[in-house]
């Protein structure tokens, strides 16, 4: 088979993954604040509300799309995929096991953590260009927002992936996973890992600091003006961003597809699964737990404690490592 | 730094509260499968009730009309007619019309009737797409001659008792226990939900 077949190949079935994982990490996200809150969560939908993502699907499908009238027809319309481009283009690189034939990725990059990084950055246009697209006041406030909160935030974010860099050696993700056979990272590594787990939520725009989408202050922030399809879309990137920060800190701080304590008897891939779903789960219950913050208090979290601490940690990671030679 | 600290602790009791209550059982009444025991003396949807020989109780005196606090009471009277007796009195309801938007389901013209006619039954489920389908007439409103006469208002459960004038003993315990359905079989409801009065 050709390469580019192999590809194609390998891009439709994560795809159809991804796309399925977001639908339940949808329905999973429902039902466990609902039990948080001592609601059942959706339940009408197939047994256990389990065609519940079906139902939305269709719903979402079958809402007008509006358009106002003004907005900037190419952007507003753009601003979507933009989102969903950048949240699955990221899987290209993501590996998710590894056997002797190789690692279980679409394309192995070397220079991996910083095609992350690229990448996580591109996604900041979709939400602030649909912000500002819409044309009207509450997005075009969620889109400041969130362009002044998701920069400031991967700051602190960059430097936390840093420090793991100074220990492995290497930039390649697969490469970073063999480097925690020892010891996963995030022992030696841990104020890298809490600046990292605060700064991922932040990232994706997610309680406690969904201020983007703040619906106390801004109606929905900045897809107030997005319905049906379109909106659907924003909410797609939003959950595959979130499985993507839960894949990366599974990869950088707890060893990917290596089983703790030499347990062989789950393959690797099931490993790195558990590992996202516990992320997963930590997010949701993040949400169902905490209030939102309030904005000009996120900003001094970002610049005055995470990234100083994360320069710190990076700093002396470097001596650290300089004194061992 | 202790204040920084001391956020930290909250947050994880925060956390430590949530994790807890996803694992409490849950309130939740599954309410069309699952129904809720409504009280004995829940103020439901009107009926108007007949006597044992099927001559309605209504004699047209509109006294509930008075006393309805929400004016949703609409009675105009007739002479019974010799050969048509509909009522055991000289007058009978022609017209009785509740609008059930304006109900504030009080239960004064239950108390205010004197022959025990208009009872509120514990039924809730009124909902329907049209206004005009909230205002209930004799059509919907009156037991069919096949309904029976049903408990007396005061004799359900909690109702006035007998040494302060109270008409009727108390039904049994099992009543209480297991709702108590002051009201003919429910078909009524469904079968009539198309009839719109003028």
């Amino acid at each position: 088979m050709p390469v580019w077949l192999i590809v194609a190949i390998k891009s439709a079935i994560l795809l159809l993954v991804v796309v399925t994982a977001f639908a339940y990490a949808m329905l999973a996200e429902r039902k466990i604040m609902g039990w948080m809150q001592l609601r059942p969560g959706p339940n009408r939908v197939g047994p256990w509300g389990l065609l519940q993502p079906a139902a939305d699907a269709a719903k979402l499908i079958l809402k007008e799309d509006l358009a106002p009238r003004t907005a900037d027809p190419l952007l507003y319309r753009l601003a979507p995929f933009i989102s969903l481009l950048t949240a699955f283009s990221v899987y290209a690189i993501i590996p998710f096991g590894a056997s002797s034939a190789g690692t279980w990725a679409i394309g192995n990059v070397n220079a991996g953590v910083l095609f992350l990084l690229a990448i996580a950055s591109l996604g900041v246009y979709g939400i602030s260009l649909g912000g500002w697209a819409s044309g009207s006041k509450y997005p075009l406030l969620g889109s400041v927002r969130s362009t002044a909160q998701m920069i400031s935030y991967e700051l602190a974010m960059g430097l936390s992936i840093v420090g793991i860099l100074l220990v492995a050696g290497t930039t390649s993700l697969d490469g970073i996973v063999n480097a925690q056979q020892r010891l996963w990272f995030f022992i030696p590594q841990f104020v890298a890992f809490l600046v990292y787990v605060i700064t991922a939520i932040a990232e994706t725009n997610r309680a406690p600091f969904d201020l983007v989408e703040a619906e106390t202050e801004l109606v929905a922030g900045f897809h107030t003006e997005y319905s049906g399809l379109r909106f659907g879309l924003f909410f797609i990137a939003e959950y595959v961003n979130m499985l993507t920060v839960s894949c990366i800190a599974s990869l950088l701080f707890f060893g990917g597809w290596d089983a703790p304590f030499g347990w062989t008897w789950l393959p690797g891939v099931a490993w790195f699964l558990l590992k996202v779903v516990c992320f997963m789960f930590f997010y949701i219950w993040l949400r169902a737990t905490l209030p939102r913050m309030r904005y000009d208090r996120l900003m001094a979290f970002g610049w005055k404690v995470l990234l100083p601490v994360a320069t710190l940690n990076v700093i002396a990671t470097a001596v650290v490592i300089a004194l061992r030679g | 730094m202790n204040k920084h600290l001391y956020n930290v602790g909250a947050i994880l009791k925060g956390l430590s509260i949530t994790l807890r209550f996803m694992f409490q059982r849950k309130p939740t009444i599954q309410y069309p499968s699952v129904r809720k025991q409504h009280a004995p003396r829940f103020h439901g949807l009107h009926e108007l009730r007949r006597y044992e020989d099927g001559k309605e109780r209504c004699i047209g005196c509109e006294l509930c009309s008075s006393a309805c606090p929400a004016n949703a009471i609409t009675v105009i009277g007739a002479e019974n007619a010799p050969d048509d007796r509909r009522s055991p009195g000289e007058r009978y309801a022609a017209r009785y019309e509740i609008d059930e938007l304006r109900c504030i389901f009080c239960g004064m013209c239950e108390e205010a009737c004197p022959t025990d006619a208009i009872v509120l039954t514990p039924r809730f489920e009124m909902s329907d797409f049209r206004r005009g389908s909230f205002i209930y007439a004799k059509d919907r409103l009156l037991v069919p001659p096949t309904g029976g006469v049903g408990a007396p208002p005061d004799g359900r459960p909690g109702g006035i008792p007998a040494d302060l004038g109270g008409v009727a003993e108390t039904k049994s315990t099992t009543d209480v226990e297991h709702g108590y359905d002051a009201t003919y079989n429910g078909a009524l409801l469904k079968t009539h939900r198309k009839g719109l009065t003028g």
